[in-house]
């Protein structure tokens, strides 16, 4: 084991860990505005409680965004020292506005969200709630520039390093690295909005999950029962929406793929030959073979997908050379397992939301234990986002242009394959820091291996607890409290009214 | 603005993020280090991790942002430091997690044995990390041996020498002077008066890691000394940080103990300015072949960057200290602990 394969190792683990608990706080974030909008706006007490124990959960889950992030911002300069040497003017760039922008809005006022309710007022808590969910976006938005940078580069160029009025050489050629020469084509190179967009609707997706799942677990134990059905309902709403928005989004996201990295959606689909492309719903690739076994596919679906033409051609991985190629077995699964779980989302919410309307939800009590675990699946959706995205990209780090000619195939050289200008991009081997060596790299990652092991145990630890705990209504909660016997009876009128055709809300 | 100034004014101002980091994580840290001597109780043991409850996370990003600036302004260097420290830095991500955890952890769950656990995690979170910050600032100053292209092929052993360790020990007495010097301002009664006895420790034994350091650094570090005689104003840090020195004990004598405090932070301010001033402008200096050093000329990143970053600070660091300043005015006075202490 070298220590290019062991720094792989090190940052797909750590950055898969990290990204369990950015989706959570992004996505949370928005179920929080809106649990405290709808306690200013309609003054019951039930909202407040919710969004005070919501808080609680959001706080556990943001520590331990927070624990681990700084690993991941450390990780270039330790890993990936010639990486940082060759893009640190543009990538730097980024990583620094994200703690400029983001971090310190989200970090201070998660202050004010978390430990401020008798501090300040119900409108300043508001807006804090408000900065910390915007800091938790924008820190997507710095991150995903930067990664998107690296998938496909735009407004910089690629010059040869001067130290001390001297080309510094390296091996006999000189030194490269890349310089920002137009920041807003950098910022919103190709990918961004698309990579942008479909992040956010991840998280979205697996906040409005994970409120679901317990409040799920609360309405099947028929304990918080006002509460969990508020949380639930508000929940679906997001997850419905956010899961037909994710089929589309990532259809463009598909398009942008095609169009500048072609080998990354050859491997996604095992598409081989150059040619007419089905869309395969289930299958093994076979790199030795260069065919699907077990394919179960739609004809000309792909070809249909980019091209609204089921003959139109599209390129295959034999336009590329062994070498440029993607691992062809981990972009084909995760691609397709993520697909897979985005129409599982669909089929699920859209089949509550109509047992919603119908006021039979709550009644399924089998449709509910299915959402105590299906928490687990976005998890994976969004991980194995990434996987596609990363692996996908591979052998490059930075990714080199792909040229296209007027007939819609790719550029090639007189080898009938690709020929990437490599002094555009960079190899993912020829990244890593010079100096670090293998056994410094297995104990990192045996360290981190272990604290992450142990803090995911503790945090489900703690996490249950809370949740069998569940929500406190506030001293000035509980339903009428200030508003007296006659407000309480009008707000159990109106709220029994809302929820015609449910038999439980009357218990309530 | 010409290459040459963008590439001081980088300098500066990864010195202020420094100097911030320092001064308002390094409370956080101090308390840590005090955590397991001075609070008595359970009570005061929550007391303690809630007067840094709210702050200590913005605080740290202090430390985020210098990581983020040093790469976009100074990739070279970054580089070279994150990778040459490896085994260090990795240490100290386990000691930041460790510290932010036991914080969110400890007072979750009501069994002792839980808590004692997350206490010693809290202490040795932050007593490690303080005590690294110190050996890197030692190591710094030091200098490291460097190849042609900036690398450091040695391993953590080598940075393990007198100097660096002495600057740790230095960093631990003065974090934890100026941890307990925050905690006193949060606190009263009988946890208070503990605290006064550990605030003149920590300040008696800083005096005298002070002391040693100065004379090993004039002595071990002909470079820096060469560096003030060039720059006689930069002696200025010197007498700041000497009156600041000076100030704590008699502030505290009168009982002014804020005065104290915000000596203790100008002591910490002046301290980053030595160092810079010592470095300039060298950000990795090669001991063993002057021209190999990493300075702010060769290891800067393109004019234009620079020129947008300056302008992304500009626009954000007004933000970033006005809604800072509304935080801390916010959770002012004594902590206390209430429903959503930790
Ligand atoms: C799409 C969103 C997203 C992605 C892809 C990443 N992060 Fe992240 N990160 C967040 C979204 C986020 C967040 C939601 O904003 C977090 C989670 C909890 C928090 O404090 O903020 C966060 C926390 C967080 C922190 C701690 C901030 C603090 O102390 O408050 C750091 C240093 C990083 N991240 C750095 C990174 C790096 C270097 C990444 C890439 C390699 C990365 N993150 C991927
Ligand atoms: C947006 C921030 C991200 C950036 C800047 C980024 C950048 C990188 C870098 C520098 C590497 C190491 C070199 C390499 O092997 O390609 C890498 C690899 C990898 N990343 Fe990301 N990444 C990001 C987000 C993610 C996320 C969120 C995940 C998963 C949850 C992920 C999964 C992976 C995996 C699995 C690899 C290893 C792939 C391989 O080496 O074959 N990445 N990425
Ligand atoms: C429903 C159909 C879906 C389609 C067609 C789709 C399509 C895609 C494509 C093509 C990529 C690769 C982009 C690249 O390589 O740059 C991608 C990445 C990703 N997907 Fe999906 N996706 C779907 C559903 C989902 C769902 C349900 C989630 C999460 C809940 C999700 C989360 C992600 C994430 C986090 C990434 C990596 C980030 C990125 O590069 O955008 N996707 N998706």
């Amino acid at each position: 084991m070298d220590a290019v394969f062991l720094s792989r190792l090190q940052f797909a683990l750590t950055i898969a860990f990290h990204y369990i608990f950015p989706p959570l706080t992004i996505g949370m974030g928005v179920v929080l505005v809106w649990l405290e909008g709808s306690h200013l706006r309609t003054g019951k007490a039930i909202y407040d409680t919710a969004a005070r124990f919501w808080t609680k959960i959001f706080a556990l889950n943001f520590a331990i965004g927070v624990a681990t992030g700084i690993v991941m911002e450390f990780q270039f300069g330790t890993n990936w020292a010639t990486y940082s040497r060759f893009v640190g003017d543009v990538f730097g760039s980024a990583l620094a506005a994200e703690g400029i922008f983001a971090f310190f809005l989200e970090s201070g006022f998660l202050a004010v969200l978390v430990f401020g309710w008798d501090r300040v007022g119900p409108r300043m808590h508001f807006f804090s709630t408000l900065m910390v969910a915007l800091g938790s976006i924008f820190s997507s938005v710095w991150i995903v520039v930067a990664n998107s940078w690296q998938q496909t580069p735009a407004g910089h160029h690629i010059v040869p390093v001067i130290r001390d009025g001297v080309e510094v050489m390296k091996d006999g050629a000189p030194l490269m690295r890349a310089e920002i020469v137009d920041f807003w084509a950098m910022v919103f190179n190709p990918s961004t909005v698309h990579r942008l967009v479909h992040v956010w609707i991840g998280a979205f997706i697996m906040g409005a999950f994970f409120v679901m799942s317990i409040s799920a677990w609360y309405l099947l134990k028929r304990r918080h029962e006002e509460f969990a059905r508020r949380s639930f309902d508000g929940a679906l709403v997001l997850a419905t929406v956010a899961s037909l928005a994710a089929l589309v989004s990532g259809h463009f996201q598909a398009d942008s793929v095609y169009e500048h990295q072609p080998a990354k959606m050859a491997a996604f689909e095992g598409h081989f030959e150059t040619g007419p492309a089905d869309m395969s719903l289930f299958g093994i690739p076979d790199a030795e073979s260069e065919t699907v076994r077990m394919n179960i596919a739609v004809p000309g679906g792909l070809s249909m997908l980019l091209f609204q033409d089921p003959n139109a051609t599209v390129v295959g991985l034999d336009r590329f050379r062994e070498e440029d190629r993607p691992p062809l077995g981990p972009s084909f699964a995760s691609y397709h397992v993520m697909i897979s779980l985005g129409m599982l989302f669909i089929g699920l919410t859209l089949l509550s939301s109509f047992l919603r309307w119908r006021g039979k939800l709550y009644e399924q009590r089998w449709l509910l234990w299915v959402f105590v675990f299906a928490v687990i699946l976005p998890v994976v959706s969004n991980e194995l986002g990434w996987v596609a995205a990363e692996v996908g990209r591979q052998p490059w780090i930075v990714h080199p242009p792909v040229e296209w000619t007027a007939n819609g195939d790719v550029v090639v050289g007189p080898s009938g394959v690709v020929e990437y200008d490599e002094t555009l991009g960079l190899r993912t081997l020829d990244a890593v820091s010079p100096t670090v060596r293998a056994s410094q790299v297995l104990g990192s990652i045996i360290g981190f291996g272990l604290i992450y092991l142990g803090l995911a145990a503790v945090w489900v630890f703690v996490l249950d607890r809370k949740i069998k705990h569940g929500p406190t209504p506030h001293e000035d909660s509980g339903s009428g409290g200030p508003k007296g016997l006659l407000g309480a009876v009008k707000e159990r009128a109106s709220e029994s009214g809302r929820m015609t055709g449910n038999p439980q809300s009357a218990e309530s | 603005m010409s290459y040459e100034a963008l590439s001081v004014t980088w300098f500066l101002l990864l010195g202020v993020l420094l100097a911030g980091y320092a001064v308002l994580d390094g409370f956080d840290l101090g308390v840590g280090i005090l955590h397991p001597f001075v609070p008595k109780t359970d009570h005061e043991r929550r007391l303690s991790m809630n007067s840094i409850g709210p702050l200590w996370d913005g605080n740290e990003v202090w430390l985020v942002t210098f990581g983020g600036a040093l790469f976009a302004a100074f990739p070279h260097a970054y580089a070279t430091v994150f990778s040459g420290f490896y085994t260090a830095f990795m240490l100290l991500l386990l000691a930041l997690i460790s510290r932010a955890v036991s914080l969110e952890f400890r007072s979750k769950v009501q069994s002792p044995g839980w808590r004692r656990f997350w206490d010693w995690a809290f202490f040795a979170g932050s007593a490690l990390a303080t005590l690294l910050f110190g050996v890197a600032t030692g190591n710094a100053m030091l200098g490291i041996p460097l190849d042609a292209e900036g690398n450091f092929h040695g391993t953590v052993l080598d940075q393990l020498t007198p100097y660096p360790i002495l600057v740790g020990l230095l960093t631990l007495t003065l974090f934890a002077m100026h941890g307990g010097l925050f905690l006193y301002l949060k606190t009263e009664g009988e946890f208070q008066k503990r605290l006064r006895d550990w605030m003149w420790r920590s300040w008696g034994l800083f005096l005298v890691l002070f002391m040693f350091t100065t004379v090993a650094t004039i002595l071990w570090i002909p470079r820096a000394t060469a560096n003030f005689e060039q720059h006689p104003w930069a002696a200025g840090f010197a007498l700041v940080a000497m009156l600041a020195v000076a100030n704590i004990p008699r502030s505290l004598y009168n009982g002014g103990t804020g005065q104290a405090f915000a000596s203790s932070c100008v002591l910490i301010l002046s301290l980053v300015g030595l160092f810079g001033a010592a470095l300039f402008p060298n950000l990795v200096t090669a001991s063993n072949e002057v021209a190999h050093s990493v300075t702010i000329w060769n290891g800067a990143s393109s004019q234009k960057t620079l020129w947008i970053m300056l302008i992304i600070a500009m626009i954000g660091m007004p933000f970033v200290l006005t809604y800072s300043a509304v935080i801390y005015w916010a959770f002012r006075g004594k902590t206390k602990i209430g429903e959503h202490s930790y």
